[in-house]
């Protein structure tokens, strides 16, 4: 069985961010960590190797030093790293990403793709339902548990208020929710090889059946018109009433703003 | 791509074993306020099996017109045929924008639909408005007009942006529940309705729900509550947060609390706001009985509307507060409940 995992590299949301003038994000800027989406992602898969002896691959599109995301996953247990690195591709939305990634995967062999719900620097939970869109394979997102059947996958599917229990035949595409699991911590023989691990580094010219009016910047449908720091919100209105003219004074606000 | 064709705007109206979610009002209320500057209307597309007597609640909020997908297979949610269903309406009546509830249903569909169609899609809206895109003329650009500009936080709510798909469509968007405003309800208001079948045929691609699993009421996280009834250590007593639980039942919200409170044993770390506990972005968090250490505002300063009640005129919470409260919680506490429960009761009638 194969598993590949679609990993992130992203911005540690603590250290603050930047931007290009252009209004994408300065990545080159900010510290950086493994998005937790996507490490529970491939915990699971860690399981699957446990389990089943399931070969896992790591996939990440990125800067070069995107690099050492796939190998903190290696040092975790993951047995391969593939790169995927071009100036093309920069400034992509989720369609071109989705786009390049479904690229990659086609040179790829995989029973499973997992990817993580979300990331903490988009936060958008597209990237992983397009890729699926474009490989024509079923997606079960928002997957808090999962287990393997026969060909198939059974997994539990997060909704607001129920989950449902779902299978898909493989190959498919799973995003993981953070609660799946608690990650392993890389162990010191994991970094020993993921210091000498090779890593695939593959660009434009190795993606397959996708072309170029898809990708990068370019093949963007979305732009960003403007991006700006958050304005932190400052104090409103104090008062100092009596109880009753309290309550008025908050529930005439709450119907002011429509919550009743 | 010619976009003229591309005409009207489109909402799913989501719905759960049979029944609307409120986030479908949502979209048509804001979907007025695009279609009146677009000088065009707005349609609800509305998917299940057996979701036909439901039209006439889409109309009664304000939906001029209803597309309705009906098919066994559309009984419970799963991508591949919803995703179908959406992808056919949108091939067939070229929406120039098509909104979709950012729900943990929508996050998944607006994604696989967009893909399909081959369109933009911005994630998690908290305000759309029509306008110029580029915002101001660019020399060498032309700039469009009667754009639908898609504004959403990033990074946690560090950052916000506002987007636009100004060469493809429908421009797509999935919105944030809660946020947008519902028109007032027109009790009697027939639903023009057209029903559409695109067929429905199992492939590999339709996933089997072995078992549908229904939360037990009482475990709702309260990063997902949209009302917070937040408590501190000036609720003096473990006792004193029944109080706060009547004012959360009565505004269908969740009871939070302060480190403090956690400390004291007086309520489950589970409930903790703040940066030891969690994050939490509700549409109104009341902060009672909590002084605001940094560390709990680094935990709610991002809530949309936060209401604060202390005694202490000069506690830092009311430096992040948009309505502050000077007074005795004791007092004021039950008696908004009981307001609130005497208002309530009057609209649900009305």
């Amino acid at each position: 069985m194969k598993v590949v995992v679609c990993i992130k590299q992203v911005p540690d949301t603590k250290g603050g961010v930047k931007f290009n003038p252009d209004g994408t994000l300065d990545r080159a800027a900010m510290m950086t960590i493994m998005n937790p989406d996507d490490k529970a992602g491939l915990e699971a898969a860690l399981r699957l190797k446990d389990q089943y002896g399931a070969e896992v691959t790591v996939l990440t599109m990125g800067l070069p030093k995107a690099e050492d995301v796939l190998r903190e996953a290696i040092a975790m247990g993951a047995d391969k790293g593939v790169l995927v690195t071009d100036r093309v591709l920069g400034g992509a939305d989720t369609w071109a990403t989705s786009q390049t990634l479904a690229g990659a995967l086609r040179n790829m062999d995989y029973d499973l793709i997992i990817t993580g719900r979300q990331a903490i620097d988009g936060d958008t939970a597209q990237v992983g339902p397009q890729i699926s869109e474009h490989l024509n394979i079923p997606v079960i997102s928002y997957a808090q548990s999962l287990k393997i059947e026969g060909d198939s996958v059974i997994v539990e599917r997060q909704y607001d208020d129920r989950y449902h229990v779902l299978k898909a035949k493989m190959p498919c595409l799973i995003t993981a929710l953070a609660e799946l699991n608690e990650p392993r911590y890389m162990t010191p023989g994991g970094i020993f090889d993921a210091c000498k691990a090779e890593i695939t580094v593959w660009g434009r010219a190795d993606l397959k059946d996708v072309e170029d009016s898809n990708l990068g910047l370019k093949g963007s449908p979305t732009q960003i018109a403007k991006a700006s720091d958050k304005v932190r919100k400052g104090a409103g209105e104090k008062v100092t009433l009596d109880p009753s003219e309290s309550v008025d004074y908050i529930v005439g606000k709450l119907k002011e703003k429509h919550v009743i | 791509m010619n976009l003229e064709e591309y005409k009207g705007v489109y909402v799913f109206a989501q719905q759960v074993d049979n029944c609307i979610n409120n986030i479908a009002f949502e979209l048509i209320g804001k979907g007025k306020d695009l279609a009146d500057a677009l000088g065009t209307e707005v349609t609800a597309v509305l998917v299940g099996s057996s979701v036909k007597d439901l039209a006439d609640q889409l109309a009664e909020y304000g939906a001029d017109k209803v597309i309705v997908v009906d098919d066994p297979q559309l009984k419970d949610y799963r991508t591949e045929p919803y995703a179908h269903a959406l992808a056919s309406v949108i091939r067939k009546y070229k929406p120039e924008i098509f909104l979709v509830g950012a729900t943990a249903i929508g996050r998944d569909l607006g994604p696989r639909v967009s893909a399909r169609i081959h369109t933009g899609l911005t994630a998690d809206c908290t305000q759309l408005e029509i306008g110029d895109f580029p915002l101001a003329p660019v020399p060498g650009k032309e700039q469009k007009h009667n754009q639908l500009l898609m504004t959403r936080p990033a990074f946690g709510g560090n950052t916000i942006a506002t987007i636009a798909c100004p060469d493809f469509r429908p421009q797509m968007a999935t919105v944030r529940p809660g946020v947008m405003q519902k028109r007032e309800r027109k009790p009697g208001v027939k639903a023009n309705v057209e029903e559409f079948n695109p067929g429905f045929t199992p492939d590999h691609k339709y996933v089997e729900i072995l078992e549908v699993v229904k939360a037990v009421a009482n475990t709702v996280d309260i990063m997902d509550a949209k009302i917070l009834v937040s408590g501190g250590r000036g609720m003096g007593s473990p006792e004193n947060f029944k109080m706060l639980e009547d004012l959360a039942e009565v505004l269908g919200g969740q009871v939070s609390c302060s480190r403090a409170v956690v400390d004291a044993g007086w309520k489950p770390k589970d409930l903790q706001v703040g940066q030891t506990g969690k994050t939490v972005r509700p549409n109104v968090y009341f902060a009672i009985g909590i002084s605001g250490a940094i560390q709990h505002l680094a935990g709610m300063e991002e809530s949309d509307i936060i209401i604060a009640i202390n005694k202490d005129e000069s506690a830092p919470i009311f430096d992040v507060a948009d309505y502050g409260v000077v007074g005795d919680l004791n007092k004021i506490v039950p008696a908004l409940t009981e307001k609130l429960r005497t208002e309530l009761a009057k609209t649900s009638q009305g």
